[in-house]
């Protein structure tokens, strides 16, 4: 992919180039504002409209007019700036981003935040082990080339991305031994349209595209313990209060997803505790944050889902575009689909049994093993740092994060920069504008 | 020159790389995190001594960190194989 790092200041900088960032730099483009989207990822979509391995153009299982939107960017004038990890801001209406060996600074009049959502992990025994992964994960790992045919998966945690990672998997030649989904059959009723065990009803009552789904799905259910020596070869699952071991090569579980908010935060915009405790960033009708000229969209302000991000994305993108009528024309429509994640929020809504799944033993900060006995003594997220080195490491807390924050109901806040570790070389650069290598 | 690992039949459009010394062919495209699973290695080991492989694929949790052509930690998942990478595990 042809891309171009020149001119490094834009009217509208977007950061992340999943549903909501396409739509949101497509819409300002649209709108006749210059501007460039920066993502981190080797290519477009973000996680849900990552390309498949071997095949042209945006996953479109997911829906959402995954080939619409992309042809749409590609025709618009929006500069593409991929595989770029912002990791600071040297100074006001600047980010500084690393790509490969190089930083570059990237400064703009408007900025729109589409930093996307993680998944959410807990700790169970077992769940260091290799092979036991996210479920967005083994799908990007599939769409990254590895070859799962023949080979056992089971499926465990919260919420859609379970069922529509079952059909690709499936696709991709994989036995899908079982999905565990820990939200109760009540719970998921208000979302089925007819029968409540078949995957492809439920998927069709999320408003995901129904797929083709032919696996045994459990509510009420959940893993216990991951069990291996140097990987996985089985899970142990409460399968509606029953208990039973089922071996497995790759064991994908994951519970739901928590909005990226520590850009946002590193730039001052407002987060709240909203749906579930969850952080989220703060925005007004037209998706502006408490931060001047910075604009949210898509899961940080909330888990909405893709068809509320591209909306969010649309808003924004109109809105940083000057189009602040055309962007108001879509409000109604925004409001409804809000409504409908909402109640999504509260269907997988997390049990509290999950809670007691980690032993005292069982490490929970991945990056320093620091185990759950000796985090659990401490009164606060802050306090455990400093004596443990929990969230010290590099991934800074984003796993063990939003685990602590449902286990012990503690409060990961405080973002530094750099947001990554980078190298030393971008840290110490003084330069104001190190020029960029000219990309492939 | 230690064995090849070759597990998969020859991918249509191959690239060779290395991992930890070892030979690999891999399909163009395919993220480093992917090749060095395909090579049944773990992509670190833990501070108390676990191996890791990828949790998150998306560049969150920095576990699938190995050491691509000279530069340490790099994040596999988001790196694609290119020709001749020479990648040691962690």
């Amino acid at each position: 992919m042809t891309e171009s790092i020149q001119p490094k200041h834009f009217q509208t900088l977007v950061v992340g180039a999943g549903p909501a960032g396409i739509a949101a730099a497509t819409s300002a483009a649209e709108a006749g504002s210059r501007v460039g989207l920066l993502d981190d990822n080797p290519d477009l979509g973000g996680q849900i409209w990552r390309t498949q391995l071997g095949k042209s153009g945006p996953d479109v299982s997911h829906g959402g007019g995954a080939e619409h939107w992309r042809n749409r960017l590609l025709a618009s004038s929006v500069t593409r700036l991929q595989g770029w990890s912002v990791f600071d801001h040297p100074e006001p209406q600047t980010l500084r981003a690393e790509r490969h060996e190089a930083a570059a600074d990237f400064s703009y009049d408007q900025l729109i935040l589409a930093t996307g959502a993680r998944e959410r992990f807990l700790p169970f025994p077992g769940w260091t082990l290799p092979n036991v992964m996210g479920v967005g994960a083994i799908q990007a790992m599939v769409k990254g080339g590895l070859p799962v045919r023949g080979k056992r998966i089971v499926i465990a945690g919260s919420g859609p991305l379970l069922l529509a990672v079952a059909a690709t998997l499936q696709t991709a030649g994989a036995v899908v031994v079982c999905i565990a989904e820990q939200a109760s059959l009540a719970s998921l009723a208000p979302f089925a349209l007819s029968l409540i065990t078949d995957p492809a009803k439920i998927l069709q009552g999320l408003r995901y595209k129904a797929a083709t789904i032919d696996v045994p799905f459990h509510t009420s259910s959940w893993p216990l313990e991951a069990r291996g020596t140097d990987r996985v070869t089985s899970v142990l699952l409460s399968l509606q209060g029953r208990t039973e071991e089922i071996r497995c090569d790759y064991l994908a579980c994951a519970f739901h997803l928590v909005p990226n908010t520590e850009l946002p935060a590193l730039l001052g915009c407002r987060i709240e505790h909203g749906v579930a405790a969850q952080a989220a960033v703060v925005i007004d009708e037209l998706q502006r944050t408490s931060a001047p000229n910075i604009f949210c969209a898509g899961e940080p302000t909330g888990i909405g889902g893709l068809e509320l991000s591209l909306l969010e994305g649309e808003i924004a993108g109109l809105a940083a575009g000057g189009q602040s009528d055309k962007a108001r024309r879509l409000l109604p429509k925004r409001k409804s689909m809000s409504r409908f994640a909402a109640r999504l929020a509260k269907a997988f809504t997390l049990r509290s049994e999950l809670k007691t799944l980690p032993t005292d033993a069982t490490i929970v900060c991945r990056c320093e093993d620091v185990t759950f006995g000796r985090l659990r003594s401490h009164p606060s997220w802050r306090a455990a740092k400093l004596h443990t080195r929990c969230g010290m490491g590099p991934c800074q807390g984003r796993v063990c994060g939003a685990a602590t924050s449902f286990l012990l109901g503690w409060n990961a806040d405080s973002v530094r920069p750099p947001m990554f570790p980078a190298l030393i070389s971008s840290l110490t650069s003084t330069e104001k504008s190190t020029a960029p290598p000219n990309s492939d | 020159m230690p064995e090849p690992i070759q597990p998969e039949p020859t991918p249509p459009n191959p690239i060779r790389i290395t991992i930890d010394h070892h030979p690999l062919t891999v399909e163009a495209g395919s993220t480093v995190a992917v090749a060095i699973a395909i090579a049944g290695l773990p992509c670190r080991t833990s501070v108390t001594g676990e191996p890791r492989g990828p949790l998150c694929a998306m560049g969150i949790c920095f576990e699938c960190r190995a050491t691509v052509n000279g530069v340490a930690h790099r994040r596999t998942c988001q790196l694609l194989c290119e020709p001749g990478m020479e990648i040691f595990t962690q």
